[in-house]
């Protein structure tokens, strides 16, 4: 059973950012169910035998004012995939550990924009991903200081694709759901 | 919030205005392109005048705008059409029916970024069948205005999307792997009724125009 996290604040953004994703499982008869990250519950987290966090658009960035009721990641042990602002939300919490940076306010992640197909290159196997792969980007921001526990598996020069040294928590800056959607198939399969 | 649909006219447009209203979002206007190239890279062209009787019977006013279709320069018109949308009717967003294509989605969603407007796309990635089903499960009544790839035909003028026309294309699709939602350009369609119309719209009169696998319908409204 996989859960989705919908971390969008826009509701029409759900079709767009979530249900391509629902449709892959789906296709792949996989059992999921949906809950948006304000609505998440311990019981969520401990049904699930892995998580997808999904992203979301351009300008819907309400989850940056709230990456902290994604703690739970710190102690979480079955596999995690994060897209785009997924992948976000990961490394926040990671390189927030002392809640230093929160305290802050800000200076957590930067401005760049990429928007449409980039090139990338996997150094290693990223979920089946390796070589140059062409991938859909579509973001506004990243975490520039990923905790030293994380891989860093493509940059372009920016982190695209990061893996936990020792958990199953895998982020991706791209969008899998768009084009490399094996991605997503392989994550279920893990 | 208050959204301008990028509208055409066809099915995918129309079935992602619908998605917005049913997700309570608030239709101000409906931006359509008028465009003087019929093989636009980012417009469907056919029957696009007719998109204001489709305003009317949705009693949302359309923002018509000309363009050459000139790749590239079309899309300087649709930021002025997108910039006019902001002002005159306070859109916060556009809402599109991308499907599946990265080109035009990839475009569209780059000058909403520099206009500070949020992109919605409720067709992305949706399957194709899904597609044309959800369209006869929710009532939309709609035609084929132009077909553009072999062995498609002047027979399929005028067809509706129904059980039979998906049994067709899906026939094709499997024989000559064509999109069966027509997002390759494969044919174009115009919708007459769907749940945000008020009233439906009839085709009273039509001419035909083109050659072996590339016809287009214009249709004369009431």
């Amino acid at each position: 059973m996989i859960l989705l996290i919908n971390i969008c604040k826009e509701r029409l953004h759900f079709y767009e950012f979530v249900k391509p994703i629902l449709d892959i499982l789906k296709d792949n008869n996989i059992d999921f169910f949906v809950k948006h990250y304000k609505e998440l519950e311990k019981k969520d987290l401990d049904k699930a035998e892995k998580i997808i966090i999904c992203g979301t658009s351009l300008k819907d960035i309400d989850y940056f004012e709230h990456y902290h009721n994604f703690d739970w990641l710190l102690d979480y042990d079955k596999p995690v995939l994060g897209i785009c602002g997924g992948m976000q939300i990961i490394c926040m919490v990671f390189e927030d550990k002392l809640k230093t940076l929160r305290k802050a306010g800000k200076g957590i992640f930067s401005k760049k924009t990429e928007v449409g197909f980039i090139k990338l290159n996997f150094e290693r196997e990223f979920l089946g991903l390796i070589g140059e792969k062409e991938v859909y980007a579509l973001h506004n921001y990243y975490v520039k200081n990923i905790n030293k526990e994380f891989f860093i598996l493509s940059k372009d020069p920016i982190p695209q694709a990061v893996k936990h040294k020792e958990k199953s928590i895998y982020g991706v800056l791209f969008h899998p759901e768009a084009r490399n959607k094996d991605m997503i198939r392989n994550f279920a399969k893990l | 919030m208050k959204v301008g649909v990028l509208f055409s006219g066809g099915k995918d447009s129309t079935y992602a205005a619908y998605l917005a209203k049913k997700e309570d979002y608030e239709i101000t206007c409906l931006i359509s392109l008028i465009s003087k190239n019929k093989n636009s890279y980012m417009f469907h062209t056919p029957s696009i005048e007719k998109v204001e009787k489709q305003g009317e019977v949705m009693h949302i006013p359309v923002l018509l705008i000309k363009t050459k279709g000139e790749k590239e320069k079309e899309l300087k018109d649709l930021e002025k059409a997108m910039v006019v949308a902001k002002k005159r009717y306070k859109i916060e967003g556009i809402v599109t029916g991308a499907v599946e294509s990265i080109y035009q989605a990839s475009r569209i969603q780059k000058i909403c970024n520099k206009l500070h407007l949020e992109c919605f796309n409720p067709l992305w990635q949706k399957n194709q069948f899904e597609l044309l089903n959800d369209l006869i499960k929710n009532k939309f009544e709609v035609i084929i205005t132009g077909v553009f790839a072999y062995p498609l035909d002047k027979k399929w003028l005028g067809r509706k999307i129904d059980e039979n026309f998906i049994k067709d294309i899906e026939r094709l699709h499997k024989k000559y792997k064509i999109n069966s939602a027509g997002e390759g350009g494969e044919y174009e369609s115009f919708v007459l009724n769907c749940p945000i119309f008020k009233k439906g719209l009839k085709v009273k009169n039509y001419k035909d125009f083109g050659e072996k696998n590339s016809w287009r319908r214009e249709v004369e409204i009431e």
